[in-house]
């Protein structure tokens, strides 16, 4: 669908008309596919509003004001505190969720950045007809999100660029009401926050099938290969090529000068965040580092000989580090282009000698094949030169600097996760590095501990080499990102899914600002894939994830499957590969239940919401793209459990599950309408503790549509979980029994005093829907 | 003036008064008609020396009849001391439930005009705080949290733990009379 007809004539003479060069481009040539088009084919933002209404009525925000003030402009700053409205006449509660649309327009902006930058690489390397392929003849449905909110039926590579533009409008018109003047009511912005996430998902769907589809990534593979994760997997002996960021094609182009030179065994390359997940996916062989927040440890180490930055989630200040260990730094995507000359045009020897000369700190060059030979060159160039220069203090610089500590507390006030840095400097300061240690695993690496000393002393460096050896020791194995769920693994789980019987489908995602140690990720993780629920991962959770060692000491993607099934732990990729993981619950209500997917939003999203238990687990969330896919999340009726740094993003949507009126849904057979109870409890809250954030998670799974026998399984792990955790039975058992059949077979004793007690009555089990127009009612 | 102990946690123009006396924490306990203290995690697991938080809070909970609602597994600890609270939910829970004006913990007598907040991290306590502040007019809350929380009506200045265990001691002493 979608593509236009150019006619292009170098001559053409007739009786009427002599033309030289003519170019005629007919608007759009529409190819029907088999399916019949819904009723909502690329929605603007009012679109959905009604369904959008529904979930908010249930789900209302709670805000969170970061402070009392806007100062978004001229008039202000206006204090928006109890009650009062600003210059322009906006409350709190609206300015609040104007923030969270903005932070979701700056999120889904940067995927969509991101898809059209690769789209349009893509396009001039392989062409407007290069076919669309995620997972061979396993995958039919290769576009879920294209298909439910475009219409559109991708075949070629061409294909995408209606709903990339379709992307880009509605992100406009979203932004554009973020201005002082525009939306004025807190639930419509919400409406829009809803808007913006579901274009979000879509744009990410754009970017990983393009890739997946012409950079030979694994396709929908349960078995893809298994890469090498951790900062002491790097080959230290080999010149070290580092790429960080989300945007692959700058570090294609150094894989394949590598492969057309004979050099990937002279080279080690290797990665930081979700540019490292791609590079794995295009060549097992490289290797991940780590997380985002491992760049300050992984650099100051001295490792890179030469780092390679594309987009997202890099640090601000990579230039600066950078030069500290001498390693020239090579930007390629202009949107962070870090203030270096742009030396595209000129020849890689005159930009590798100026490297290699240091007669320049780094070079911006965006041509992908330029990037990948001058960072070859320099690194094989300047690794004998370096010799691995780095800026970490041996034992005896950490205690000398230590002692000149004054305990003023600077550095705790600023670690955002209140890091006992003072005690560890005590103890360093008396030759015992032992505490210093032990902040390795609950630091974010974001090193506003150094910004504030008065004694300029550098406590994330002196932490890092206090860590030598838990450093050495960091090697695993991670399952490289398989993309898309093979539409026959939708077939097998989709009825024990809806029914119950798979107890949910957890997906740990996100960034790595945890709130402690990385290792509560792992933790999480291998208990629920324990008790059979499906686990999908990606970005720096995926990482986190395979950084995890259990009770045996072997990682968790060697422990669990990679199939898309009960107790399999499912890497699907980077950021944008997260589109297949709502893809998959898409593809549940297509492949399994066989509603109508094409531009039938609506429908498919009650379906979800009533049926499938999914559960979003973002334990680090930190960025506006975490907001924004969460947000998609949310249009499509899945809650979202972020860690309690999340309480930052200012809002939550929380379920009363007190309120009985709240939740009662139709019964599609008869239009009848009947209590469900809280299922799901909340669209998107914040766990103060791990422990929280596991007994959420089986409760936020159940739906209305459980079986018995599912609901049994469901409430058998949230009992289990809530006792072990909490000390005691749950107190809201009644509200997920609807009859004696729903009770865990082991509990019964126990929870038939419970129900006793609280005077539950037998309730019924609907087929539910939020939807009136989806009930079907019997002809006479 | 208390700075708050996150330091770029900047408020803006409200701001909590600082708690001086520790004495006049009592006095706003038994002027409050309905009073409610919200305990996170971290009340079991600073330690006091011979006490943690969690055990002024059941002193303080007990001697003057405040209804006690546990976040996260902070019930666990509670029960380990033989204590029940009256409720247990997310801290997320709590807050959204106090902006309610016919909601009470016990389900009778109106809406609490009173919250004491102990235990929740730093700044999931902030940013809750800040919610309360603009959303609930009439509930004054107090932070009995080591450090300074701007968002609340009254707060500790950032305290040393011994200065915090004196605090709670005099505060858990003088509601029982002592």
């Amino acid at each position: 669908m979608g593509s236009k007809a150019r006619i292009k004539l170098d001559e053409l003479e007739t009786d009427l008309v002599r033309a030289k060069g003519l170019e005629l481009t007919i608007g759009k040539i529409i190819e029907e596919w088999e399916e019949e088009a819904g009723p909502t084919p690329m929605p603007e933002m009012e679109a959905l509003r009604e369904w959008d209404l529904k979930l908010l009525n249930k789900y209302k925000p709670f805000y969170l004001p970061f402070c009392d003030l806007c100062c978004l402009c001229t008039m202000g700053k206006c204090d928006l505190s109890q009650g009062k409205r600003g210059a322009c006449g906006l409350d709190m509660a609206a300015q609040q969720s104007r923030i969270v649309l903005l932070a979701c327009c700056i999120g889904a902006a940067t995927h969509c950045g991101h898809a059209r930058h690769l789209f349009d690489h893509l396009m001039e390397k392989y062409g407007r007809n290069y076919p669309i392929n995620v997972g061979e003849e396993n995958v039919e449905v290769e576009a879920p999100h294209l298909r439910l909110v475009t219409g559109i039926k991708p075949r070629r590579l061409g294909d995408l660029e209606d709903a990339l533009d379709y992307c880009e409008t509605e992100i406009v018109h979203l932004l554009s009401a973020t201005h002082t003047g525009q939306e004025g009511n807190n639930l419509d912005f919400e409406s829009k926050v809803f808007h913006a996430g579901m274009i979000d998902h879509v744009a990410m769907e754009i970017a990983d099938i393009a890739q997946i589809s012409t950079y030979g990534f694994p396709k929908a593979d349960p078995e893809a290969p298994l890469a090498e994760i951790g900062m002491g997997s790097i080959d230290a002996s080999k010149p070290v090529i580092l790429v960080i960021g989300h945007n692959v094609p700058p570090a294609i182009g150094i894989m394949d000068y590598l492969k057309e030179r004979g050099l990937e065994g002279n080279i080690e390359l290797c990665g930081l965040c979700c540019s490292a997940h791609d590079i794995t996916r295009h060549h097992s062989r490289a290797k991940i580092v780590g997380p985002l927040s491992w760049q300050l440890r992984f650099v100051r180490n001295g490792i890179p000989d030469v780092i390679v930055t594309d987009e997202q989630c890099i640090r601000a200040d990579i230039l600066i580090e950078a030069q500290k260990v001498k390693a020239p730094l090579i930007a390629t995507n202009p949107k962070n282009s870090q203030g270096l000359s742009n030396r595209t045009l000129d020849s890689a020897d005159e930009i590798v000698r100026d490297l290699v000369e240091g007669k320049s700190p780094g070079a911006f060059i965006v041509d992908p094949e330029k990037v990948g030979e001058v960072a070859v060159r320099v690194a094989m160039e300047v690794a004998p030169k370096r010799n691995k220069f780095k800026v970490i203090p041996v034992k005896k610089e950490i205690i000398n600097a230590a002692k000149r500590c004054t305990k003023c507390d600077q550095c705790r006030r600023a670690c955002p996760n209140d890091l006992p840095i003072p005690e560890a400097m005590e103890a360093a300061a008396k030759g015992d590095l032992q505490k210093f240690a032990d902040l390795y695993d609950s630091c974010i690496g974001c090193g506003r501990c150094e910004g504030v000393c008065p004694k300029d002393l550098l406590p994330h460096t002196m932490m890092i080499g206090a860590s030598r050896s838990k450093i050495k020791e960091e090697k695993s194995k991670i399952r490289v990102g398989r993309g898309a769920i093979q539409d026959i693994e939708i077939r097998r789980v989709g009825s024990p899914i809806v029914l119950g019987e798979i107890p949910g489908i957890v997906a740990f995602v996100g960034c790595s600002n945890y709130p402690g140690s990385w290792k509560d990720v792992g933790s999480m993780v291998d208990e629920f894939a324990k008790r059979r629920y499906i686990i999908t991962a990606s970005g720096c959770s995926a990482m986190s994830i395979a950084n995890y060692k259990n009770e045996e000491g072997v990682g968790l993607y060697e422990t669990y499957s990679g199939v898309f099934d009960a107790g399999g732990l499912v890497n699907v990729g980077s950021c944008v590969a997260n589109a297949h993981i709502t893809g998959a619950a898409i593809k549940i209500a297509s492949i399994f239940a066989k509603r109508k997917l094409r531009a039938n939003y609506e429908e498919i999203a009650d379906y979800i919401h009533n049926r499938v238990g999914a559960v979003g687990v973002a334990w680090g969330a930190m960025s506006q793209k975490a907001a924004s896919i969460a947000s998609g999340c949310w249009r499509l009726g899945i809650p979202v459990i972020v860690g309690p740094h999340g309480s930052k993003y200012r809002r939550m949507l929380l379920g009363r599950k007190d309120r009985e009126e709240d939740w009662y849904v139709l019964d599609a057979r008869s239009g009848k309408r009947v209590y469900a109870g809280p299922t799901p409890e909340h669209l998107f809250c914040t766990a103060e503790t791990k422990e929280e954030a596991m007994v959420m998670i089986p409760k936020l799974c159940m739906r209305p549509n459980d079986t018995t026998k599912g609901r049994a399984i469901k409430l058998n792990h949230y009992i289990d979980l809530h006792r072990r955790l909490y000390g005691i039975l749950p107190d809201d058992i009644h509200l997920f029994v609807r009859s004696v059949a729903d009770i865990p077979i082991t509990m019964k004793d126990e929870v038939m005093a419970v129900l006793k007690e609280k005077g539950w009555k037998e309730g019924e089990i609907p087929d539910p829907t939020l939807v009136p127009r989806l009930i079907r009612v019997k002809k006479e | 003036m208390a700075e708050p102990w996150q330091k770029a946690e900047i408020p803006g123009p409200k701001k909590a008064l600082v708690i001086k006396n520790p004495e006049v924490v009592p006095a706003m306990i038994k002027k409050a008609k309905r009073p409610i203290f919200i305990v996170g995690h971290e009340a079991a697991e600073v330690d006091l020396g011979d006490k943690k938080p969690i055990d002024h809070v059941i002193r303080i909970a007990r001697a003057a009849k405040i209804p006690v609602v546990a976040t996260a597994q902070t019930v666990a600890e509670f029960l380990k001391r033989d204590f029940q609270p009256d409720a247990w939910m997310s801290a997320m829970d709590i807050g959204t439930r106090l902006t309610d004006p016919e909601w009470s913990v016990s389900g009778e007598g109106g809406p609490h005009d009173l919250a004491l907040l102990l235990g929740i991290p730093y700044y999931m306590e902030w940013v809750i705080e800040s919610g309360l502040k603009s959303f609930v007019p009439n509930l004054r809350t107090i932070s009995l949290n080591r450090f300074y929380q701007p968002h609340c009506s009254w707060s500790f200045p950032n305290l040393s733990l011994k200065d915090w265990h004196k605090n709670l001691e005099i505060i858990a002493q003088k509601v029982e009379g002592k």
